[in-house]
């Protein structure tokens, strides 16, 4: 019997496509909720801080903005794979992807850009809810675009990883609640790290995240805490890394295959 | 002809208990083989080991010719395996499913062959229905399609039809054995014996991970299970029978191996003064093989 084969499909396009379907079929949960909070979040503190503070020479509101996008980019690329593993691992359905053949790069790729995917459709969507309350500029936007890709994809690869780690529902929102919140709450989202004293300055530069942040707001106004290149050479490192890790997990069919 | 699958000396271990202990089992192409024994006897593990979802600590196992290890692609891309436990995505459509499980093996243009998958198990009313809105027995018939999408040649069926009705079991039965015919390798677990011993040509049994028997369904029952004369008394059976017959719940159950023999066993009952209240001749059946394989393998 012979078997159809079609080159536009394959392992890692289909499974790229269902994870993006997955989280578009429950769009109000996984794009508008965070949307709503990122605005809430601006309203919040653009009330209490707009004219009191400015940053860089940046208005408040203006400043807080690209902070809020980038952090919706990042906790929704995390909650992407990472919920799509878990539950596939709890209810059993995860041996619809590990029973064709696909490759565990191809399992590794496809997962991570679903993520990039759904941090830039949350991302987009904070921007446009957000901009009517600043005005915005967009001195360098390939910078922009750089930070939220990769910056996405590390999130992506460590959803991959607490997907995979995780057994149960609460060991999951443990990773979620004490690594990737603080990680993202205390980046720089919402001031800029010189504002903070010497010793909480040197702790922000061994955050990742700040990095990802300060590099996605240079494009922006053109103005970071950082140099973008410095921004660009760790979360570039940092990407290698984790994407090294998560594809030696999944090599070894860690808690997937065993 | 590479057989459908060849297992060379497989065990596997799970911390201190042996799932699979030195197995060696070779399945020929287009045979219907079924894979028997008690729970935690280590058919899922042999199953999920040769899907790729359980690594073995030795041995090796094909599918058609190809490792499941070294040449992953090629070995998947020829088997369908239908799960044992009732798994869905609940996100998806029942036609939404099968064209991502399509997709997985590569096939895009797979729609007549989703089609005449869905009739044949009576799915086609329900192809646009969520996976959530199924009942048990259609979200079965739904896994069983998924298993078929690729079209594989070796097609595992790891208990199909546990708790589901018998009008799924007809349809289901129907068309794999349809599969069969046209050439499809059908390994088959089940606790209902019954149905193995109607399908399956050959039989394998597992016990605490080892294969105790392996046989041709016939040459199983000829060696392990006998007709049988079955009777319900008012009196003492007589002595001289008492050894051959063993007694379960009121009925005394006497074997015999040629319906010539029926005749001089009920003249013995009679002159013995043992009155029969009921009567009746039982055949050989799988169920008593298995029973005395298991049996037999526990006093080994």
């Amino acid at each position: 019997m012979s078997e159809r084969s079609d080159l536009r499909y394959g392992g890692f396009t289909t499974l790229f496509y269902k994870e993006v379907l997955r989280f578009w079929k429950v769009a109000s949960q996984t794009v508008a909720a965070p949307v709503l909070t990122a605005l809430l979040y601006l309203l919040i503190f653009s009330h209490v801080l707009e004219g009191h503070v400015q940053v860089h020479g940046v208005a408040y509101t203006a400043f807080l903005i690209p902070g809020l996008v980038m952090m919706s980019v990042l906790q929704n690329a995390f909650s992407n794979s990472s919920s799509s593993l878990i539950q596939s691992k709890v209810t059993g359905n995860i041996v619809f992807v590990l029973l064709p053949p696909i490759s565990y790069m191809e399992f590794f790729a496809a997962y991570v850009a679903a993520s990039v995917v759904r941090g830039l459709v949350v991302g987009t969507g904070v921007l446009f809810a957000t901009f009517w309350f600043a005005p915005l500029t967009f001195v360098e936007p390939i910078w922009i675009l750089v930070f939220a890709v990769m910056g996405g994809a590390i999130l992506g690869s460590l959803g991959v990883i607490a997907g995979i780690w995780a057994d149960k529902f609460d060991q999951l929102a443990a990773f979620q609640n004490f690594l990737i919140m603080p990680l993202t709450f205390l980046s720089g989202v919402f001031y800029s790290i010189n504002s903070l004293p010497p010793f909480w300055q040197k702790l922000s530069h061994w955050n990742p995240v700040f990095y990802m942040i300060d590099g996605f707001r240079h494009g922006f106004f053109g103005i970071s805490d950082a140099s973008p290149w410095l921004s660009l050479a760790v979360v570039g490192g940092c990407l290698v890394l984790l994407a090294t890790f998560t594809l030696n997990l999944l090599k070894r069919g860690y808690k997937l295959r065993n | 002809m590479s057989p459908a699958i060849r297992i060379e000396q497989v065990s596997k271990r799970f911390g201190s208990t042996r799932a699979l202990d030195n197995v060696d089992l070779e399945i020929e192409q287009g045979e219907f083989f079924g894979l028997l024994g008690p729970n935690g006897a280590g058919k899922t593990t042999l199953i999920s080991a040769l899907a790729g979802l359980v690594r073995v600590d030795t041995g090796n196992l094909s599918v058609m010719g190809y490792d499941v290890q070294s040449d992953y692609r090629a070995a998947r891309r020829h088997l369908g395996v239908v799960p044992q436990e009732l798994v869905f995505d609940p996100f998806f459509s029942v036609r939404e499913s099968l064209k991502i499980q399509s997709g997985y093996f590569g096939i895009g243009d797979n729609d007549d062959w989703i089609d005449e998958i869905l009739e044949n198990l009576g799915l086609a009313s329900r192809a646009g229905a969520n996976m959530r809105m199924l009942s048990g027995g259609m979200k079965r018939r739904v896994l069983v399609a998924q298993a078929l999408v690729h079209r594989p040649p070796v097609i595992v069926l790891d208990e199909p039809t546990a708790g589901v009705d018998v009008e799924l079991r007809q349809t289901l039965w129907q068309f794999i054995k349809r599969l069969n015919e046209a050439g499809h390798t059908i390994v088959l677990t089940t606790h209902y014996l019954e149905e193995a011993e109607n399908l399956c040509n050959r039989i394998a049994m597992l016990k605490d991970g080892r294969v105790v028997a392996l046989d041709t369904t016939k040459q199983l029952l000829r060696r392990f299970s006998a007709h049988a004369l079955r009777l319900r008394t008012g009196g003492v059976m007589p002595k001289e029978l008492t050894s051959e017959a063993t007694e379960s719940g009121g009925w005394w159950s006497i074997p015999f191996n040629s319906f010539d023999e029926i005749e001089p066993l009920l003249v013995k009952i009679r002159t013995a003064g043992c009155e029969i209240d009921s009567l009746e001749i039982g055949k050989p059946d799988l169920e008593e093989v298995f029973i005395r394989v298991m049996q037999g393998a526990h006093h080994e």
